[in-house]
């Protein structure tokens, strides 16, 4: 049994919403974003975290990544407590953990050209590089994610979606990061190209030694890349099992009802497979359910799911579970 | 038919290994300015007069505080312009020569608008982008403090204080300077309250860029756009603001001048027939302000052509 590289305790991030024109002294309402998630990340494995838009999969990446403050619980990289660091610290140990974003444009300066833009946490955190170093290691990396180094001198809107999310991994790689956390990567980019990408992603994490946190709300591409998945809901975990479990025997509603809502590229199997289909809105995060989070929308539910908070029942073989009514739905094993 | 085996080898080497130049925003915008035949041409004319108050002494015949006596009482009668007795553009009330005069005016014109304008791009980005960068209480307390000196009436104590302080051109600067970069503080932190929000400005963050070097290096360029622009529009206005003060006789003190005061005191003399000792002036202080605008206006499609 290794260290986990990464391990999160009962992390909770809330924000904290003011309405418009309140009195400055009103308390200002509490958004759950993330509550009371905990799981463990081994060195060299990558877990995936899938959930619709809103479950607080991308505040989990930047509460560990430190773009957003946490208001509870802990976030343990190699051992050591990120909340018990002085800024300074935080500021150099940042160089450890790094993050590749959703919108691949967006996320680069379009006042830089690629070769800044890459060497940026280089010269950030060894100021002391020659030029020359500098420049050799962005052209390796370059060409090691895909792209011609000649093209060093050029701008982010010169580039393809996809050969921007090239250029955000080779800046998040060139410190050699311990742990890489990708925010919905592949979702901003079309089909073929994000197939590029998850196998570059599989590549360098195979080569780099990498452990990775890869959030999608696409159950197929996360199933693709990890070993083992969460499942979140509202700022909660539904349900957490290795990969494979998860995408043929998922235990909790919610994820039976994600699973059968990936298509099957056969129309026969789609049409006769069964469907558990959750209808309704995703509820607010300042108001959330009572008890169980998901009872608005689940077709178990029922009259105790009110009460308190399910607890993670575990099922072995580190199969753990939010839900008492659980029961194995094998699923169709094409869907994903 | 085929193409040499040597060259084909050789532009294949030249395409692979040459690092191909970007096309960079900034690039983009000047091509963009370059189409725009109003602000190419306000450009032109603003180069013509900034070589002319450089320059233009170089051609003078008189010094600008020579009085030639020859006319002296009898300006508007025979003080016009005229080549034979070097006065290109006349004499003042005093005899003086008015080329050299309008020249040198025009030279401190210019030097109050972009004094004023450079201080306004200084200190008004870096305050505005650290408001609007660090937020919460900073920001509040900053621009509250920008709010309270915006409500004081410049002009007002601009004039107190050269009344205090002494008529001086350095008063004039101190003055100018101290409320030109409030507009422009304002403008930065509007513009900085949406650049933070950025993933970029978030991925520097992550990477554990320090905070100032996060505004220096990826605020600041993506807003001096916008600067730029403003700095441009600003200089005319503080041209105004200066000829205003010299007009009422507060600004510039002989023997220097400014365009504010040459008119100043041409429209005493326009009542005699001496038309010349206000139209000179008047003409480069309209065309001066005409560029700036022009120029101001082309750098704006240029630079942000999203808003057009």
């Amino acid at each position: 049994m290794t260290a986990p590289i990464l391990s999160v305790k009962d992390l909770s991030v809330t924000f904290d919403v003011r309405q418009q024109g309140a009195w400055p002294w009103t308390p200002a309402r509490k958004l759950h974003a993330v509550n009371k998630v905990n799981f463990d990340l081994k060195p060299g494995e990558c877990l995936g975290v899938v959930g619709e838009s809103g479950s607080g999969k991308s505040t989990l990446a930047r509460a560990i990544v430190g773009t957003v403050p946490t208001s509870g619980g802990q976030i343990l990289v190699d051992g050591r407590d990120l909340a018990s660091m002085s800024p300074e610290e935080r500021r150099v140990h940042r160089r450890d953990v790094q993050m590749v974003f959703q919108d691949p444009l967006a996320a680069l300066n379009p006042r830089m050209t690629v070769g800044e833009i890459i060497a940026e946490p280089l010269i950030t955190h060894e100021p002391n590089t020659p030029r020359a170093e500098v420049k050799k290691r962005v052209s390796e990396l370059m060409e090691r994610v895909g792209l011609l180094p000649n093209l060093i001198n050029r701008y982010p809107h010169e580039f393809s979606g996809g050969q921007c999310q090239r250029i955000g991994i080779a800046r998040a790689l060139i410190l050699r990061p311990k742990l890489l956390i990708c925010d919905e990567p592949v979702s901003a980019l079309d089909v073929s190209v994000q197939a590029q990408v998850v196998n570059l992603l599989m590549e360098l994490q195979r080569d780099f030694g990498l452990s990775m946190i890869f959030i999608a709300h696409d159950l197929s591409v996360v199933k693709h890349i990890s070993d083992e998945i969460v499942v979140m809901y509202l700022g909660t975990v539904m349900e957490q099992a290795n990969a494979r479990t998860l995408t043929t025997k998922p235990s909790h509603p919610y994820s039976q009802a994600l699973i059968s809502a990936v298509p099957i590229p056969d129309p026969v199997l789609e049409r006769a497979r069964p469907r558990a289909v959750i209808e309704g809105e995703l509820p607010s995060p300042l108001n959330p359910p009572s008890g169980c989070v998901f009872r608005t929308r689940c077709p178990k539910a029922q009259a105790s799911c009110a009460g308190d908070r399910p607890a993670l029942l575990d099922l072995g073989n580190d199969h753990t579970v939010a839900c008492p009514f659980h029961e194995e739905v094998d699923v169709l094993a094409a869907a994903v | 038919m085929y193409p040499d085996k040597a060259k084909m080898e050789s532009l294949v080497e030249a395409t692979e290994l040459a690092e191909v130049r970007g096309r960079s925003l900034w690039s983009d915008a000047r091509a963009r300015f370059i189409r725009n035949k109003a602000a190419v041409g306000g450009l032109i004319i603003l180069i013509l007069i900034l070589a002319f108050s450089l320059f233009g002494q170089v051609f003078q015949a008189w010094s600008n505080e020579a009085i030639d006596w020859k006319l002296v009482g009898r300006v508007t009668q025979i003080g016009g312009p005229s080549f034979e007795n070097g006065h290109y553009f006349g004499a003042d009330d005093l005899g003086r020569d008015l080329y050299a005069r309008v020249v040198q005016g025009t030279g401190i014109s210019i030097m109050v608008g972009v004094v004023g304008s450079l201080v306004a791009v200084i200190v008004g980005t870096l305050y505005g982008a650290t408001a609007g960068y660090f937020g919460g209480r900073l920001d509040n307390i900053m621009m509250r403090t920008v709010d309270v000196l915006m409500s004081i009436p410049f002009m007002f104590v601009l004039i107190l204080m050269l009344v205090i302080w002494g008529r001086s051109i350095t008063m004039l600067f101190v003055g100018i300077g101290l409320i030109s970069w409030l507009d422009m503080a304002r403008i930065v932190r509007g513009q900085t309250l949406s650049i933070k929000n950025k993933e970029f400005v978030e991925t520097a963050v992550a990477i554990g860029v320090r905070p100032f070097t996060i505004i220096l290096r990826h605020i600041v360029p993506n807003l001096l756009g916008i600067v730029v622009v403003y700095a441009t529009l600003l200089i005319p206005g503080l041209i105004m603001a200066e000829s205003f003060i010299s007009f009422l006789g507060l600004g510039v003190q002989e023997p220097m001048t400014s365009l504010g005061a040459l008119i100043q005191g041409g429209s005493k003399q326009m009542l005699y027939g001496a038309w010349w000792q206000i139209a000179f002036p008047l003409f480069f202080f309209l065309a001066t302000l005409f560029a700036f605008t022009f120029v101001g206006d082309g750098l704006r499609d240029a630079l942000d052509p999203k808003d057009r």
